[in-house]
């Protein structure tokens, strides 16, 4: 049986007035990648904004290793092992490619292990070794998000989250992003947490996944059962049913309401 | 030779300019809002200078001086940034714009009553003394104030671009949220670019107190340097510099060709000219984000 890296018990987070995560439990066990499912809305990028830090939760707990760490400022969740991959890719613009993934670092105190670290990103993603003094405004949006793994890489985190890492980019090249996550994963054995829109290739390359519905958790499975699910195929990857005309004349309802 | 006579001098202007400029900025990419005391503080830095040298308070060399002064800014600076600006975090720019005014109202108010209104002037080793290249005279207050710059905007550039903490500070201030993920304690980078400010004003208030006499109104030399800034491209560290050069040499030259009352608005004309024709100043950082 693997460990449990982050255990997360009725997370309640509002913005203001309004509730956007409604008591969300999940686990992600060491050397998984666990995907989270979900609409615009559904909660998913405050689920992730909360565990690292960002926005407080008004009830439950995160378990890092069995240790709480809800309410906590970002800096010391870094520390504890939590790295966040933004949405958007939220690079430095004006900083080179190299200084970006040193500040990846910053909160590390192994300084001699540094160099090597990046070294090793440049092996991953060989565009920005060629790239390295280039200011990372200047890259193309893929580069961007390669820079923005390759910089929470550097965190040497416990628990890498990743939010939308397919946002604004050509389908080939989601599909070599995803290769070295997948690579990242079963290489290096970061576990990873992944919120995706794009359910197809979420499932694709994750072990375990999650569906959160305007903040509650709806259903959970192993990646694979999920991906057979009727309601799944339905509404989060768009296979219609084949009817005798060829079309469908009602809407289905989904099963877990 | 008049004109280059009164290059030299427009230069040494124009480096105290700068200085003050580079603290309008500093603040300005930590902070995303104009600090108005910033002149004020300055002044405020001037005095202290002059506390620790002048012989009717302490009458500590005149070195010595400069460096204490330098501390206290920077440490009254980055508790400032603790105590008082802190509080604003999540408010609208704006009330960070207005406390900033306030703030300027209450340094000059308290200057006032600790050092009196009177102009005074810094005891330095540098007052009087001249060296003459051919027809041209170079004041020693105003060589110190020019290689005074060069060394600090040197050392400012190393610091930034060189060692972790400066280069965390540019990326605190280009991406706010990235450095929070980052693990960047955002907070106290704030602090302490204030207490950098803090500390390029205290120089800049003393570059400016041994060249000329100070009193505490001397603070609205800011708005020169805020016009110098604004040139320079608000963001831009040379280019903050370059305006402050820009606007102590236009000066001095206005003074002496144009008809009088001209030197007065020339710097301003200035910033008009670059807001119109180059509306993100001379040395923009244009930025486009991708998604």
């Amino acid at each position: 049986m693997s460990k449990t890296v982050l255990e997360i018990n009725n997370l309640e987070t509002f913005y203001g007035p309004i509730m956007a995560l409604r008591g969300v439990s999940l686990r992600v066990e060491e050397g998984q990648i666990v995907t989270i499912l979900g609409a615009n809305g559904a909660g998913k990028s405050t689920l992730l904004k909360t565990i690292s830090g960002v926005m407080d939760p008004e009830k439950g707990d995160i378990l890092l290793d069995g240790k709480p760490i809800q309410k906590q400022d970002p800096d010391r969740i870094v520390r504890a092992g939590v790295a966040h991959v933004p949405e958007g890719r939220e690079v430095f613009p004006f900083l080179s490619v190299a200084e970006n993934l040193a500040m990846g670092a910053y909160t590390r105190s192994d300084t001699d292990a540094i160099p090597n670290d990046i070294e090793m990103v440049y092996d991953y993603f060989p565009i920005l070794g060629e790239r390295r003094d280039q200011q990372a405004g200047t890259l193309s949006g893929g580069q961007q998000q390669m820079l923005a793994i390759g910089r929470g890489l550097m965190t040497k985190p416990r628990v890498m989250l990743l939010d939308e890492p397919s946002l604004g980019l050509s389908p080939i090249l989601i599909k070599e992003i995803f290769e070295i996550i997948r690579r990242l994963n079963t290489e290096m054995g970061v576990t990873m947490m992944l919120v995706e829109q794009n359910a197809n290739v979420a499932l694709h390359v994750a072990d375990y996944g999650y569906v959160l519905e305007i903040g509650r958790i709806v259903m959970a499975g192993e990646a694979q059962k999920l991906l057979a699910s009727e309601d799944i195929q339905e509404f989060y990857l768009g296979v219609t049913g084949e009817t005798q005309r060829g079309q469908k004349r009602w809407k289905r309802r989904k099963t877990w309401r | 030779m008049d004109f280059l006579q009164l290059l030299v001098g427009g230069i040494a202007n124009g480096c105290v300019y700068g200085l003050v400029a580079l603290g309008f900025v500093l603040i300005y990419k930590a902070t995303e809002a104009v600090n108005f005391a910033h002149g004020d503080i300055m002044m405020l830095g001037a005095f202290v200078a002059l506390t620790f040298v002048n012989h009717e308070w302490m009458g500590l060399p005149f070195w010595l001086g400069l460096i204490l002064s330098v501390i206290v800014m920077g440490v009254f600076c980055y508790l400032l940034e603790v105590v008082v600006i802190r509080q604003l975090f999540g408010q609208p720019q704006f009330s960070v714009v207005v406390l900033t005014i306030a703030l300027g109202f209450v340094l000059r108010f308290f200057a006032g009553v600790i050092w009196g209104h009177e102009p005074q002037s810094l005891e330095t080793p540098m007052a009087g003394k001249t060296m003459n290249f051919g027809d041209i005279v170079l004041g020693y207050d105003e060589a110190f104030v020019i290689i005074a710059t060069i060394i600090l905007a040197g050392g400012l550039y190393l610091f930034f671009a060189r060692t972790r903490l400066g280069v965390a500070m540019q990326a605190a201030s280009q991406n706010q949220l990235a450095a929070y993920y980052m693990g960047i304690p955002v907070k106290r980078i704030s602090s302490l670019i204030w207490a950098v400010a803090g500390m390029t004003a205290a120089v800049a208030g003393t570059l400016f107190a041994s060249k000329g006499s100070i009193d505490p109104s001397l603070g609205l030399l800011g708005i020169k340097a805020f016009a110098a800034a604004v040139i320079g491209g608000f963001g831009s560290l040379p280019g903050a510099i370059f305006g402050g050069l820009i606007i102590g040499i236009v000066e001095p030259m206005a003074q002496a060709y144009a008809p009088p009352g001209y030197s007065q608005i020339a710097p301003y004309a200035i910033m008009l000219l670059v807001l119109v024709f180059r509306p993100n100043g001379l040395f923009a950082q244009i930025q486009q984000k991708k998604v």
